[in-house]
Parts: C-alpha cells; sequence; structure tokens
C-alpha cells in the first residue's frame, strides 16, 4: 500500500490523514475523520447523497480523491450545523416533512447552501432543477421544494436583519 | 468496487505535466474536474498507474475573446461558462449548452477540456465545437498544433489527442449580429445526457432567404454528426415553416442512429426531426428578432 500523510480542512479544522491516493473523499471523511454525515449512494454522482462543499462549492466526495483537496476547505453537513439547535434549512426541512429515512438530507442541505447563497430568492422551478441533482426516494420531493422555500425567506430576512 | 491503486501527481506548471505524461505515456491519465473520470475508475473501467491532477496549472483557465473567435482554457469549469456575460454576448451557444449539462454540482467541478477530451457523442460541448468550427489547442513536450473538430473526435470516446498531450484550450468562433441560433435536445429525466441534441446556426438575407447555414446532431453517430450536404442544399432557400419541416425529415432520412436500451433507432429518428425543427425554428426566430439573445 502507498498511503501518504496529508492534511485537510474540513469544517475549518486542520486534519491529518494517512490514506492511499486512490481513496475518495467521501470515505475518508467517513472512516478516517469519522464524520459520518456524509452519505455515500452511488459513487457515480448521481444520487447527491455525498455532495459536500468545497470552497463553499458543491461537489461531489464520491468523485474527488481526499488526497487532491489539500489547500482546499472543505464543509460537510457537520459543518452546517450550529452548535446548539439546527440552521435554517435544517429547521424548514423538519418542520416541513422534508425528509423521511434521512439518507439523502445531507446532500441536500449542502446543495442548497450553496444554492441559496448564490441565488436567495430562487423560483420553485430553479429549486426543482437544482434539486433534480439529488435523489430522493422517500418524500416525493414536494416538502422538500417547500421547505427549501421557507428556508430562503428565513435567510432572506435574517441577512436583512 | 473502489478505484485501483495508482500514484498521484499534482504538478504546478504545465510543462511540469506535460514532462510526466511523456514519462508515463499511456500508463497516466489526466484528471480534470475528475466527473467522468472517477465513475469510471470507481467501477475500474479506467485503472491508470499513474493519475496527473492539472487543477493546479493556472493559465488553463481564462476566457479570452480574440477578433472574431473566443478562446477557453482547458480547465474553465461548466459553470463559469454558464454564467459568462462575455459568452453570453459573444458566443450565446457556449452557456445554453454548459446550464444543460448534469446537475448543479456536477458543473461546479467538470470542466470544458475534460468534456471535449471524453468525447461522449451526446454530450453539449463536442456539439456546439462541431457547429462552431472548434479549433483545439494541444501541447505536448514537442510542442503545440491546432486541430479542427472535424479531425478532434474520431469516434465513441476517442480523440485525436496522443497520450502525451494536453489539450490547453479550445477556439470558437464568435457570432455575429446577422446570426441566430438554436439548440434542443430530449432526455428522459434532467441532468442526463441526451438521447438526441441538435443545434443550429442561421444567418438570413434580403428577404428571408438562408445566406448561410449550420446544423449539428449528437446522439446519432459515434461523433457529433455536421449536416454539411444539407447545410449546402439550403443555401439561397426561403426560411418558411414548410422548409424547416422539410429539411428536418430530410436529415431524419439521412442520419443513421444506433438502437440501444435508452431508444431505438426509430425513436431516435424521431426525436432528430422534432429537435432539428425546433433548434431552426428558433434561430430564424432569433435572426429576425422576433427572440430575445
Ligand atoms: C451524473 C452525471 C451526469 C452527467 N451529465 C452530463 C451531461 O448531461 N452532458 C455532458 O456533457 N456531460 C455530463 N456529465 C459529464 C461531465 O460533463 C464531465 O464534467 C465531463 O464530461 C468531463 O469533464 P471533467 O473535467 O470532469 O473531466 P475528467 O473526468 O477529469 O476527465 C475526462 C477524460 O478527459 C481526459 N482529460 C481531461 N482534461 C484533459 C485535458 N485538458 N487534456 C487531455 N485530456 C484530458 C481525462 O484523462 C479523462 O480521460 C455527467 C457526469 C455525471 C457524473
Ligand atoms: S455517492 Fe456520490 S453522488 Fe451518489
Ligand atoms: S428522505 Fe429517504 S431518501 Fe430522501
Amino acid at each position: 500500500m502507498n498511503r501518504i500523510a496529508f492534511t485537510l480542512t474540513v469544517n475549518a479544522m486542520a486534519c491529518e490523514v494517512v490514506a492511499e491516493p486512490r481513496k475518495l473523499l467521501s470515505d475518508v471523511l467517513r472512516e478516517d475523520l469519522r464524520l459520518t454525515g456524509t452519505h455515500v449512494g452511488c459513487e457515480h454522482g448521481v444520487c447527491g447523497a455525498c455532495t459536500v462543499l468545497v470552497d463553499g462549492a458543491p461537489a461531489r466526495a464520491c468523485l474527488i480523491f481526499a488526497i487532491q483537496m489539500q489547500c482546499r476547505e472543505i464543509t460537510t453537513v457537520e459543518g452546517l450545523t450550529p452548535a446548539e439547535g439546527l440552521s435554517p434549512l435544517q429547521q424548514a426541512l423538519h418542520e416541513e416533512h422534508g425528509l423521511q429515512c434521512g439518507y439523502c438530507t445531507p446532500g441536500i442541505i449542502t446543495t442548497f447552501e450553496a444554492f441559496l447563497r448564490e441565488n436567495p430568492k430562487p423560483t420553485d422551478d430553479e429549486i426543482r432543477e437544482v434539486l433534480s441533482g439529488n435523489l430522493c426516494r422517500c418524500t416525493g420531493y414536494a416538502n422538500i421544494v417547500r421547505a427549501i422555500r421557507k428556508a430562503a425567506q428565513i435567510m432572506r430576512k435574517g441577512t436583512a436583519a | 468496487m473502489k478505484p485501483a491503486k495508482f500514484e498521484y501527481h499534482k504538478p504546478e506548471t504545465l510543462d511540469e505535466a506535460l514532462t510526466l505524461l511523456a514519462e508515463y505515456g499511456d500508463e497516466a491519465r489526466v484528471i480534470a474536474g475528475g466527473q467522468s473520470l472517477v465513475p469510471m475508475m470507481n467501477i475500474r473501467l479506467a485503472r491508470p498507474d499513474h493519475l496527473i491532477d492539472i487543477n493546479g496549472i493556472d493559465d488553463l483557465s481564462q476566457i479570452r475573446l480574440e477578433n472574431g473567435s473566443v478562446a477557453i482554457g482547458a480547465l474553465v469549469r461548466h459553470r463559469e461558462i454558464e454564467h459568462s456575460a462575455q459568452l453570453a454576448q459573444a458566443c450565446p451557444p457556449l452557456p445554453a449548452a454548459a446550464c444543460n449539462i448534469g446537475h448543479y454540482a456536477l458543473r461546479a467541478r467538470g470542466t470544458i477540456g475534460g468534456s471535449l477530451a471524453l468525447a461522449d457523442p451526446a454530450a453539449e460541448f463536442p456539439l456546439m465545437a462541431t457547429l462552431l468550427d472548434a479549433e483545439f489547442v494541444a501541447r505536448s513536450g514537442a510542442g503545440e498544433r491546432s486541430v479542427p473538430s472535424h479531425e478532434f473526435f474520431v469516434s465513441v470516446f476517442t480523440t485525436a489527442l496522443e497520450p502525451e498531450e494536453i489539450l490547453t484550450a479550445v477556439r470558437f468562433r464568435t457570432l455575429a449580429q446577422s446570426e441566430g441560433w438554436g439548440f434542443r435536445w430530449f432526455s428522459r429525466r434532467v441532468g442526463d445526457y441526451a438521447l438526441v441534441n441538435a443545434a443550429a446556426i442561421v444567418a438570413l438575407k434580403d428577404e428571408g432567404r438562408i445566406h448561410r447555414i449550420a446544423m449539428v446532431l449528437g446522439g446519432v453517430g459515434a461523433t457529433p454528426v455536421r449536416l454539411t450536404g444539407l447545410e449546402q442544399e439550403s443555401v439561397g432557400a426561403e426560411a418558411s415553416a414548410g422548409w424547416v419541416r422539410e429539411i428536418s425529415s430530410a436529415a431524419a432520412a439521412r442520419v443513421e442512429p444506433g438502437g440501444d436500451k435508452h431508444a431505438s433507432a426509430e425513436y431516435r429518428r424521431e426525436l432528430v426531426e422534432l429537435l432539428l425543427a425546433g433548434a431552426l425554428e428558433d434561430a430564424i426566430d432569433r435572426c429576425r428578432g422576433r427572440q430575445a439573445a
């Protein structure tokens, strides 16, 4: 095995990793750093469950080798969760029944943290277009769209205040 | 399944990358966005011994307008093309193509160079490169060469790039004021590759006759198919609804799409007729200024 030591910045913390170059970011996050909020569904880039933020932009953790991420800022769902309580997006998903099993939820939270920053007032069509990259086998999506719309509203008020 | 073992290289300059490629040849693969290569490595369809990560090379990420053309660096991400005000102005088919690729998160990482080097015959950028007479700039240790789009795409997932070459930039022609464009596609789910796609550029002269025309189809052969014969026959024709119907059904009769589990050849032929007609209608409408850019 050609294991290599390197440093990753995850949720604003420097983390020492010793891993083979072939190890996917999703596996390093889950197995080496025990950040199991990042889920793994397909490892093809299709399902979106593994989505994290790289320098604030959404990225499939299953399509990146961890070793590529030195000098980058990685944010996972854990890093988007306040020390107390829930983020506006998490709270809205809870209130609007935007999840059942929760498998897809971390990927939806990371994706829409990035998207709502870029587009704070999206239309339902825009929400649905972006949501098409996150497969949910439980909810039928309607409540997720409602939750995202609600979160956007709350986040707009938050930044206005 | 997990990727097979490889050695990881992260060159900081193009020259360093080219030296590595010269040394390892076809045992090496370049990784750009990784949005096509890593899925293939995850199922071990690809198992390079050496992975050369070009993401640290700065000078491959520029969009430069030149006289009558625009040069796009190989590392420019799909989402930069999608949101480029410069391109929306000078070459609007490119942003239209970019915003249709895969999903939001994929567009943040995937690169135009990766998409073109991959050469999926239903992908958006190969279609547009064929429409816009692109010139591909390929570099190796031995120097630089320029390859026209009709020579670049050789077959499914096969291009004219040599193993020791890196695609550094692609030059597309820009659109003239007098030209209108259209792009239509069909896929069953948002984010999937199109079953068939079609794009066209039209310039009209007095009384609405075709002055110049370019038409291309994707998903109907091993590479994007430029309808050169039909283009020549169309010059001088009146750009009427009847002509659009005629030319689209002629195109459907001439292409030889394959059938597979996603769609039969017959169904793809029907899509060609429908989508090319739509692309031509949009192009003609934009030409006549009936549609906003
Ligand atoms: C779920 C999913 C849906 C998708 N849907 C679409 C779609 O609808 N339309 C579409 O067009 N694409 C789609 N893609 C593919 C996506 O656009 C990729 O980003 C793109 O095809 C490859 O770009 P990349 O930068 O990720 O390349 P990589 O995956 O890094 O590389 C792809 C290939 O090109 C080679 N390569 C990369 N850069 C260079 C270079 N500069 N010089 C020489 N060789 C190079 C690599 O060695 C590799 O063989 C999809 C991907 C996924 C996972
Ligand atoms: S596990 Fe990464 S997209 Fe499905
Ligand atoms: S809540 Fe179960 S997959 Fe989305």
